[in-house]
């Protein structure tokens, strides 16, 4: 019997992707899912629409947050700003008190335009902090949300300096990247997120991109909404009503 | 020559030819085994099922427990508070914006044993209705020194249905 080096080679190539094969298999096989739970990921794309002219900036979504999610005192995965912004547009005045939690002392002066702007994660398509991770800990959900896995961070902080709107901090005990879930654990279950629970005007709505019955689509088609940073190209899915230019 | 000296001449023969062949392939094999089997060890079950990242992740996450009960849950008891409050102009101020996260009481077993705390009036209030230039102008609010000061808002309003 007399073999070459060729053929030798080509057998070594066939029993390499075999293997490589076999991995994959391997990988794909899992748990299925849990009985008696009805949602479906890959029906819903969840995002989130802001109403600026409602806003008035009580508090209640940053307090509702920070006891649904039990976050650390001086940590907000939610937060308001009220913004002053002059005629020359390009240094607004930004004050956020312990990001709004007891909301805001009264604003009097009545010669700048004066708006609250609440913010939180954007829930990015393409967002940046998922990209930079170096070990899968942080992802796109298939139902469009961002989350980190607190068991697989490794508390690089990467992401928190990848996030264009600040939108993630480091866990003082846990010692990990923490950030807004959504309320992953509130809308997989049918109800709305926190923040938009006890918003007492309605600025802040709950959508599901992928609920063709969902308001949401009449109301991105009657109003002119825009995202914050844009030009950042991130994709982001917390749609802002009557936003001035001047907040960012 | 019986079959089996046969079979051994040949492999004797293939291993002195191409033994500098076999060998190498040998280290390569058990190589791509330990890896394997490495690979296997530390990477968590199922990641990459959805993406780059432990699928485990979405149900560790989803595990957390309510706080606020939720909308519908407070008018299945509290009908005569949602009706008061479906006449008036806090009609879309949700319960647990006033009165806190009640899933303990909603959903815990004994509703009287978690009976929530009525809210501070005086702190509560004035949150929302307190005048800011940056509120919406059509948003009701007032100068709160201005307004009856030292009178509690609920001496003359009712929260649930405040007009007067």
């Amino acid at each position: 019997m007399q073999i070459t080096r060729r053929e030798l080679l080509g057998h070594a190539s066939k029993l390499l992707v075999l293997t490589g094969v076999a991995a994959r298999a391997l990988e794909k096989t899992g748990e299925p899912p849990a009985p008696g739970d009805t949602y479906q990921m890959a029906d819903h794309w969840w995002g989130m629409i802001i109403d600026v002219d409602k806003c008035i900036g009580c508090g209640n979504c940053v307090r509702a947050c920070a006891k649904e999610n039990a976050v650390p005192d001086g940590y907000f995965r939610t937060w308001v700003e009220r913004y002053q912004v002059t005629e020359d547009r390009d240094h607004p005045t930004v004050e956020s008190p312990d990001g709004a939690i007891n909301g805001f002392p009264p604003l009097t002066r009545q010669d700048v335009k004066s708006f609250f702007v609440p913010k939180l994660c954007n829930h990015c398509a393409d967002s940046p902090c998922t990209q930079v991770c170096p070990v899968g800990a942080t992802f796109i959900s298939p139902d469009g949300v961002v989350l980190i896995d607190p068991d697989y961070c490794l508390g690089c902080r990467y992401c928190i300096q990848a996030c264009p709107y600040g939108c993630r901090y480091f866990h003082p005990e846990k010692e990990v990247a923490d950030k807004c879930t959504l309320c992953y654990h509130r809308i997989t279950k049918g109800l709305t997120t926190a923040c938009c629970e006890s918003c007492p005007t309605g600025a802040r709505q709950l959508v599901d991109l992928k609920n063709p019955r969902d308001p949401v689509h009449e109301f991105l088609r009657n109003n002119k909404v825009q995202v914050l940073k844009p030009q950042m190209a991130t994709g982001a899915k917390v749609f802002y009503n009557h936003l001035d230019g001047a907040a960012r | 020559m019986a079959p089996s000296v046969h079979h051994f001449w040949h492999m004797s023969r293939f291993f002195r030819d191409a033994g500098h062949l076999v060998r190498p392939a040998l280290v390569l094999l058990a190589g791509l085994a330990i890896f394997l089997l490495i690979r296997q060890a530390v990477v968590p079950k199922g990641f990459g099922r959805y993406g780059h990242y432990r699928p485990a992740a979405l149900d560790l996450i989803r595990a957390r427990p309510v706080a606020f009960a939720g909308q519908a849950q407070c008018v299945v008891c509290h009908t005569d508070q949602a009706q008061a409050r479906a006449a008036g102009k806090h009609v879309h101020v949700s319960c647990e914006a006033c009165h806190g996260p009640q899933d303990a009481h909603a959903n815990g077993g004994d509703p009287v044993a978690t009976k929530p705390a009525l809210p501070d009036v005086a702190t509560l209030c004035v949150r929302c209705h307190q005048k800011d230039a940056a509120k919406p102008r059509t948003f009701p609010q007032v100068a709160v020194p201005d307004h009856y000061a030292g009178v509690l808002c609920n001496a003359c309003h009712q929260p649930h249905n405040p007009h007067l």
